[in-house]
């Protein structure tokens, strides 16, 4: 049994206001614990010796899937589990249900929650990858108000990024593209495990061109978890394979893998480009200007 | 033939006998109520936590306890220097600091002067709770010196190497044997090394040599090892609740380790939740809980987390082998040759009972025909962890088949020969049992070609090729792999056999009660295993007494014969046997009485399953049940008999059983990110008699799932520093039902001559047959890309790298 270390406060948040007020009185060594599925890990390692733990889990304003104008928001509360079960979020975008099929297992997945896994900012995280590719954004509060932070202007580094001390994720935003085709690649070594290598692309074909699309990348050293060469190469382009197959190579040359137990970097390079090309494929195929 | 005629059913519809039947453990696990050491509880029990070495190789300087000491609620810090204090009034030794493995060298329970391992014992920390006494850990200070570690196999013994077993005065990284060797051969050399010569300047023939490496893995079992020691001073009574998988061979260690008189020491093996032979040896840990209740004089828990059992309990293989295979142009094996490199870690901990120190592993000629085998087996000294045979391994046997079954496939790769052809070329016929082989083992019984037939047959082999056939044409890879393995289980022979001197006989006791309910006290002790279950089936076999009417006791030393425990697949091929002798001697007892009952002589009496009855008379008799009464009742009996209905019994095997298999694994592989699919496993076992088919079934399965784990993923390497890559269920991949086919399983029944059932022992067998045919089944899948060879796991970058020609070495870190 492993055995985390002594933990001074434990309190609910019964709104977000009150979240951000316990934030502020507890200082940098306080945390947020949403689904727990990261964070107590790390506990339990004490890797992580948060001395307050600040519940958000009865926060229901931030458990909604919605359209506002013409964006889908996704509160920070969301379970992995619903992003994979909505309707919503399957018709616009397919990725959505093709990655988080691929995240953890079902048990991860009825807990974790969205803004839990955008926070804890793995450099191998699917969502981030998602995220990117589909230059979403984050909304983040403290108590002068919000602010909105695109996706990829979100992360500093690994584990880190734009939310500082009492400030909390309270929602993500993805912009619609009618047509959008999406899709989700991951190599994995086993089932639940991180990605050795992941890439979810969208791509929306008008006329026989690409007239938008997006990359993103998990697990591959790619800055903000995107190569926008890839993408400018590809928009104004027909979608053949020649050109596809070049977006990939961009994004594969965009990418600084290093090698670990899950592959060594030529490998993870490599599938940086198959992946790509794989996902790009099927959005291309599932777009429906195509 | 068949397995035995349809048992009959009980009122409560087990079969009286062989057959399926649920297992009666399952009612206690299925509703959370098994009863496992960490479930222990005694009043006034203290916890403990052990303080391990972040480096792989350190001088220790130093150890202030001083800040963990005067934190509240620690009862005692311990270190090394605590231990070197307390005298031990034993023969293996003179105090507590080290201990003896079970290969005759020594380890240290408590680093004193350097460490040797990664997550290496360094203290032990005994406290009023589990939370202080992980908190006290982090106070005590260690002044480490680090060391050069030793983590290359390949480089321990190259001149200039660091030394790390100094404390024996050793100037190298060599092994030295009990017998003084260092080098371990078996079969005959010349006669090997002249055939293999031969077969080289013979243009009819073939030489091929092929580097296989076997990488450490872990048992991994779902509980991890842990101990409740509690010596009352009053008594001198040591109590033990702790995770063995032998529980009379730890009472006598403990006994000759720390002195303490042998009937004063009570082990209790409760529920036991896996062990795959990670629950052999004596660890630190159990020592120091013994330590730590001898200090404080309260029981004290001490309990792994996961990452603990990970890092410093016994591992499995690490065998770097390079094998030799010589054959005809025809297909017609002669000679193997094998040398490798073993790592045993940094103690010499390998538990295996025979004379040769690298266990069963010279079984390796497999189940093949030919007269020429030898190897030379160098074991070194790393920086690693100890022990060495564990995870199912029937000590070494799966190196032995893995070997064999990857040479076998490497030849008919270099002949252009399908390998199911190749393999029928060479099996052993029947008519060659008992046969023995060319490094000495005597294969008990076996019809190999007609199990490989079976397995063929549920494959659907031919069409299989040509669906291969077909997709290659589409640019698609898929491959079809064999692995036909020979295992030797049921140590041992008393003659052949011990560990630490100990003969591996099993003791057994039944007792048939005045009402008939009948009790058996085994000396095996079940890890899941279900031997409540199939031990009464044995029972009821014999005597006709309803399984459910039987209790099966185990796991405690106070309350069952002595014996050495459940691992290399023995329990059946021993235990089972005993199981049966003493039913036997039931049975002839009951035979006295009913005749004296009957009025009539003992030669007059037939049996029928659960009666004697009166030849030609069948009216006459009397069932079990009702002997049982006579037998405690006031029935005057014949001298020479004795009254009550029991019999104990010692069952010393004449030789191992040797259970058989063969194996079709069928993969995809997408070769543009090297991921690999498990699509169809067959598997046929021949064990002998089954005594519960949904128990072998059962372990078949589990087996399957562990070897699909070792081919595709699991592994534990290190990194130069000395860090362990895999110590954790994050980076220590154990495979799901998702990675896992439904299996498709046959069987083909040869019974076991000299077993009094017939049984052979399988508990092991599809962790040792599978690995080897899941790779050849990926090789074969590479093969368009003239892969012949990569090393377990075979994960997605593994196998992309072995299609760039370029496959990883897979025992340090990844680069």
């Amino acid at each position: 049994m492993q055995t985390p270390a002594p933990l001074e406060e434990y309190v609910r948040a019964t709104s977000v206001a009150d979240a951000i007020a316990q934030l502020e009185k507890y200082g940098e060594d306080a945390r947020l614990v949403a689904g727990g599925h990261s964070l107590i890990p790390m506990m339990r390692l004490r890797l992580a010796r948060p001395e307050a733990l600040i519940d958000i889990n009865d926060l229901d304003e931030l458990k909604s899937i919605k359209v506002e104008g013409n964006e889908i928001v996704i509160g920070a509360m969301v379970r992995h589990r619903e992003v994979l079960d909505s309707p919503l979020l399957f018709e616009h975008y397919p990725i959505f249900r093709e990655c988080e099929k691929v995240i953890a297992d079902p048990v991860v997945r009825n807990r974790g929650t969205v803004g839990g896994s955008y926070c804890q900012a793995d450099p191998s995280e699917d969502l981030s990858a998602l995220g990117s590719a589909l230059r979403g954004s984050v909304v983040i509060q403290n108590s002068t108000g919000t602010r909105t932070v695109p996706m990829r202007e979100f992360h500093f580094g690994p584990y880190m990024t734009q939310v500082g001390d009492g400030e909390i994720l309270t929602e993500v935003r993805f912009p619609i593209r009618p047509g959008a085709g999406s899709a989700y690649e991951k190599v994995e070594r086993r089932v639940g495990d991180w990605a050795v290598t992941s890439v979810g692309t969208f791509v929306v074909v008008k006329n026989g061109v690409v007239e938008d699309c997006g990359i993103g990348l998990a697990a591959v050293g790619a800055e903000h978890f995107c190569v926008p060469a890839a993408e400018e190469f590809l928009i104004g382009k027909a979608p053949t394979e020649e050109n596809l197959v070049q977006a990939a190579t961009l994004a594969a040359e965009g990418c600084n893998p290093s090698s670990d137990q899950r592959g060594p970097a030529d490998y993870k390079k490599h599938l940086a480009k198959e992946l790509t090309l794989r996902a790009l494929r099927r959005s291309v195929q599932s777009s429906q200007g195509a | 033939m068949t397995a035995v005629e349809e048992a009959p059913l009980s009122p409560a519809g087990n079969p009286i006998g062989f057959g399926n039947m649920k297992r009666v453990e399952d009612q206690r696990f299925i509703r959370g109520e098994g009863n496992y050491v960490d479930d222990v509880n005694l009043p006034g029990m203290l916890h403990s936590a052990i303080l391990r070495s972040p480096y792989a190789h350190a001088r220790i300087k130093s150890i202030d306890t001083s800040a963990a000491e005067a934190l509240p609620g620690v009862v005692a810090v311990i270190t090394g220097k605590t231990l070197e204090g307390i005298p031990r009034p034993s023969l293996l030794g003179d105090n507590f600091a080290w201990m003896p493995t079970l290969s005759y060298d020594t380890q240290a329970v408590l680093a004193t002067d350097k460490v040797r391992f990664q997550g290496q014992e360094v203290a032990f920390v005994v406290a009023t709770d589990r939370y202080i006494a992980k908190d006290a850990l982090e106070l005590i200070d260690v002044d480490y010196e680090q060391l050069e570690p030793v983590m290359d196999a390949k480089k321990a013994m190259e001149p200039g190497a660091p030394v790390i077993r100094d404390d024996k005065g050793q100037t190298d990284n060599s092994i030295t044997d009990v017998h003084g060797h260092k080098t371990w051969e078996s079969g005959n050399a010349i006669g090997t090394a002249e055939a293999i010569a031969q077969a080289e300047n013979d243009p009819n023939c073939v030489v091929v040599t092929q580097e296989i490496m076997y990488p450490r893995v872990h048992p991994a079992p779902m509980e991890t090892c842990g101990s409740v020691s509690y010596l009352d001073k009053v008594t001198g009574q040591l109590t033990m609740y702790t995770t063995s998988q032998a529980p009379h061979a730890h009472r006598t260690v403990y006994a000759m380790v720390a002195g303490l008189p042998e009937h004063k020491i009570r082990i209790i093996s409760p529920d036991v939740g896996g062990g795959f032979g990670n629950k052999v040896g004596v660890y630190p840990g159990y020592v120091l809980s013994v330590i730590g209740t001898i200090v404080t004089g309260k029981p004290v828990k001490w309990m792994e987390d996961r990452g603990e059992n990970l890092m410093s309990t016994s591992f499995a293989r690490d065998y770097h082998m390079t094998g030799t295979i010589a054959a005809t142009k025809e297909g017609k094996i002669l000679a193997v040759d094998v040398d490798v490199l073993a790592d045993h870690g940094a103690f010499n901990g390998v538990a295996q009972p025979t004379n040769y120190p690298a266990g069963f592993f010279h079984i390796f000629s497999g189940s093949y025909d030919y007269p020429h085998a030898h190897c030379k087996v160098t074991p070194v000294y790393t920086n690693k962890a100890p022990g060495g045979v564990a995870y199912a391994c029937s000590f070494r046997i799966t190196e032995a088949v893995y070997l064999i079954e990857r040479l076998v496939d490497c030849l008919a790769a270099e002949l252009n020969m399908d390998p199911a052809e190749l393999r029928l070329k060479n099996l052993l016929r029947p008519e060659q049992f008992p046969y023995t082989s060319p490094t000495g083992w005597e294969y008990d019984s076996g019809e190999y070609e007609k199990t490989m037939r079976v397995a063929m047959e549920i494959a659907g082999y031919d069409e299989l090729r040509k669906e291969q056939e077909e997709k290659r044409a589409r640019g698609e890879y898929m491959g079809i792999g064999f692995s036909f393995f020979t295992e030797g289980v049921g140590a041992g022979p008393r003659k052949d056999m011990d560990i630490l001197g100990l003969g591996m006989a099993d003791g057994i006791e039944l007792r048939v009660h005045p009402t008939g309910k009948a009790v058996l006290r085994l000396s095996v002790q079940s890890q899941g295993q279900a031997h409540e279950t199939t031990y009464a089936q044995i029972v009821a076999h014999e005597l006709g007494i309803n399984p459910e009417d039987i209790e099966v006791v185990h796991g405690d030393t106070d309350q069952t014969p002595f014996g050495l425990g459940t691992y290399g697949s023995r329990s059946t091929p021993v235990s089972g046997a005993a199981a049966a002798v003493v039913s036997r001697k039931v049975k002839e007892r009951a035979r006295q009485v009913a005749a004296a009952a009957l009025e009539c002589s003992p030669d007059d009496l037939e049996w029928e399953l659960g009666r004697w009855f009166v030849k030609g008379d069948k009216e006459r008799g009397k069932t079990i049940t009702e002997i049982a009464l006579l037998s405690h009742g006031s029935l005057e009996l014949p001298e020479g008999v004795e009254g009550h209905l029991d019999a104990t019994a010692v069952y010393n095997p004449p030789n191992l059983t040797y259970p058989y298999g063969c194996y079709i694994c069928v993969v995809d592989v997408d070769p543009g990110t090297g991921q690999v699919k498990v699509r169809r496993f067959i598997a046929v076992d021949d064990c002998g008699t089954r005594i519960n088919p949904m128990v072998v079934e059962g372990q078949v399965h589990g087996g399957l799932a562990d070897g699909i784990g070792m081919a595709l993923m699991e592994l534990i390497a290190f990194d130069e520093d000395g860090n362990n890559l895999g110590g954790s269920f994050m980076d220590y991949l154990l495979p799901t039902a998702m990675e896992c086919p439904t299996y498709e399983l046959g069987e083909t029944v040869t019974p076991s001559p000299h077993h009094p059932i017939g049984a052979k022992g399988v508990g092991e067998s599809a962790t040792v047959g599978s690995p080897p045919a899941v790779v050849n089944a990926v090789m074969d899948a590479l093969a368009p890309f003239g892969v012949r060879h990569a090393d377990m796991p075979l994960t997605p970058a593994n196998v992309w790298r072995a299609i760039q020609g370029n496959p990883i070495r897979v025992d340090m870190a990844v680069e």
